[in-house]
């Protein structure tokens, strides 16, 4: 049973590690302002490169299960971001993926569609803004001299999300997590202090509904003629962006972020990842789109005006798996056989 | 020599009652494909197609009833515009587009359904197994 206290500590150790990430979920964190205090009133950071002068050192000097809650933000895509995960699971109580990256596999993810030989060739060769007349490519290991030698981590062809390395107890997705759901960490705090009931482990803290439902936008009639570029449309601040003929991925996408986007008139990119009861948001979003577009005299289409009805939508997988990619059931570049 | 896995999705109406009457008329057609009866080829979410692959299909057929004719009037027009998009998004993922085929077939062509199953089967063959398959999508690593 779960409501066993976990800790008998009075102030608990709270740690922050990080993968491939651009540090928004940090800046996140931080701005919780005064709750931030409060935060540091139930927990002692043990662990948070970005913001303080930690080392690895300081981690792995840690007994096993010391820590009591981890946030772990970020893409695994080196060496050093498997073996950070691997000891941050090894040493905490309570593991949470904290931000779409950590949970699905967020933009770094898409490297999925590409591998690490591509990805250099263009960084340090075919980039047009690069000379590299000599051909030199970053090397993981280099020798100083004849007794030292320094090394890099591997970088992986794929990327991978926090849960396919090891077992994750919470995830609080979002890019970065809204603000509301950073809050609900204090009240979780408490608990794990309190010896309170925890959450199921494998619980996605968001909505339990999709997007759509708590959009406070007008919706009438769910079908369109053609897909519209956000940048270039008219909007009406008063109805459905969807419904406009704009991609918003609200219908597949987890609520929960109090639809922050589409209250300044974007639409949803889809960051909260697959809604409840959704496996993979992507075939849900082609799905869904399919079936509202161009429903209007359908059985008039030929092969040819489908074609191009569809063809407003580009680059389906960047489009429709933006935030979760590696998280997906084909989240992989393959190769035909030829 | 490789012998091709195929998923068959088949509306009830049609396309099932198609592959029936190859059966009844004993139309040869090579067994390579598995097939499942749904209510309409509008059932057809692109996930069981996207599944069929995961799990190692080295093809997907999707049989519907010939445009206008939908059991549910209007079923088959939205397969076909999932089909158009799931093709594009599987050959960004780097599967060959030709391994998804939709037709329509009616109930009454039973030997057009034998014609299509066998065509089907030799394209999936030429094409060889699901990438899918080989590599492993986990052991991209």
């Amino acid at each position: 049973m779960e409501s066993k206290k976990i800790t008998d500590k009075k102030k608990l150790k709270l740690a922050i590690g990080l993968g491939s990430t651009c540090s928004g979920c940090d800046i996140a964190i931080l701005d919780l302002g005064v709750k931030l205090l409060e935060l540091i009133g139930l927990a002692d950071i043990v662990f948070w490169p970005t913001v303080f002068d930690f080392k690895y050192s300081d981690l792995k000097e840690l007994g096993d299960k010391e820590i009591d809650i981890t946030l772990h933000h970020g893409t695994i895509r080196t060496t050093e971001h498997e073996e950070i995960a691997r000891i941050l699971r090894k040493k905490s109580k309570v593991l949470i993926a904290f931000g779409s990256c950590s949970c699905f596999g967020g933009i770094p993810g898409l490297c999925n569609l590409t591998d690490k030989k591509q990805i250099f060739d263009a960084v340090y060769g075919e980039n047009l803004s690069v000379a590299n007349k000599e051909n030199i490519f970053p090397e993981e290991k280099l020798l100083i001299n004849k007794n030292k030698s320094i090394t890099l981590p591997h970088l992986f062809d794929t990327g991978k999300t926090l849960k396919q390395l090891v077992e994750v107890d919470y995830f609080i997705p979002g890019c970065p997590p809204p603000m509301q759901l950073i809050e609900g960490l204090i009240p979780l705090m408490k608990d794990v202090l309190g010896g309170a009931q925890l959450p199921e482990k494998g619980t996605v803290f968001g909505s339990k509904k999709t997007l759509c439902d708590e959009c406070t936008l007008k919706k009438e009639n769910k079908m369109i003629s053609k897909i519209v570029n956000p940048v270039t449309a008219i909007v009406d601040p008063e109805r459905c962006l969807l419904e406009q003929g704009i991609l918003c991925m609200g219908p597949v996408t987890r609520g929960g972020c109090e639809a922050r986007c589409i209250n300044v008139l974007m639409p949803c990119r889809g960051c909260m990842g697959p809604g409840p009861e959704t496996e993979d948001q992507g075939v849900k979003m082609i799905s869904a789109i399919a079936s509202i577009l161009g429903v209007k005299d359908e059985e008039n289409l030929t092969d040819q005006q489908i074609e191009d009805l569809l063809s407003g939508i580009k680059d389906i997988v960047g489009t429709f798996y933006r935030f979760t990619l590696p998280d997906a059931l084909l989240n992989r570049k393959v190769k035909e056989r030829r | 020599m490789f012998e091709p896995k195929i998923i068959g999705f088949c509306c009830n109406w049609c396309a099932y009652a198609g592959a029936d009457l190859a059966g009844i008329n004993r139309n040869q057609y090579p067994p390579n494909i598995r097939m499942i009866r749904v209510m309409c080829s509008g059932t057809i979410e692109p996930l069981y197609v996207v599944k069929a692959f995961k799990e190692g299909a080295d093809g997907v057929f999707i049989g519907g009833c010939h445009p206008g004719d939908c059991h549910y009037q209007s079923g088959n027009y939205k397969t076909q515009r999932r089909i158009v998009l799931l093709k594009r998004a599987i050959s960004e993922i780097g599967l060959d587009p030709r391994r998804i085929r939709l037709e329509w077939v009616s109930a009454a062509e039973g030997q057009r359904f034998a014609r299509i199953i066998t065509e089907f089967t030799e394209e999936i063959r030429k094409l060889g197994p699901n990438p899918l398959k080989l590599s492993g999508v986990e052991n991209g690593i």
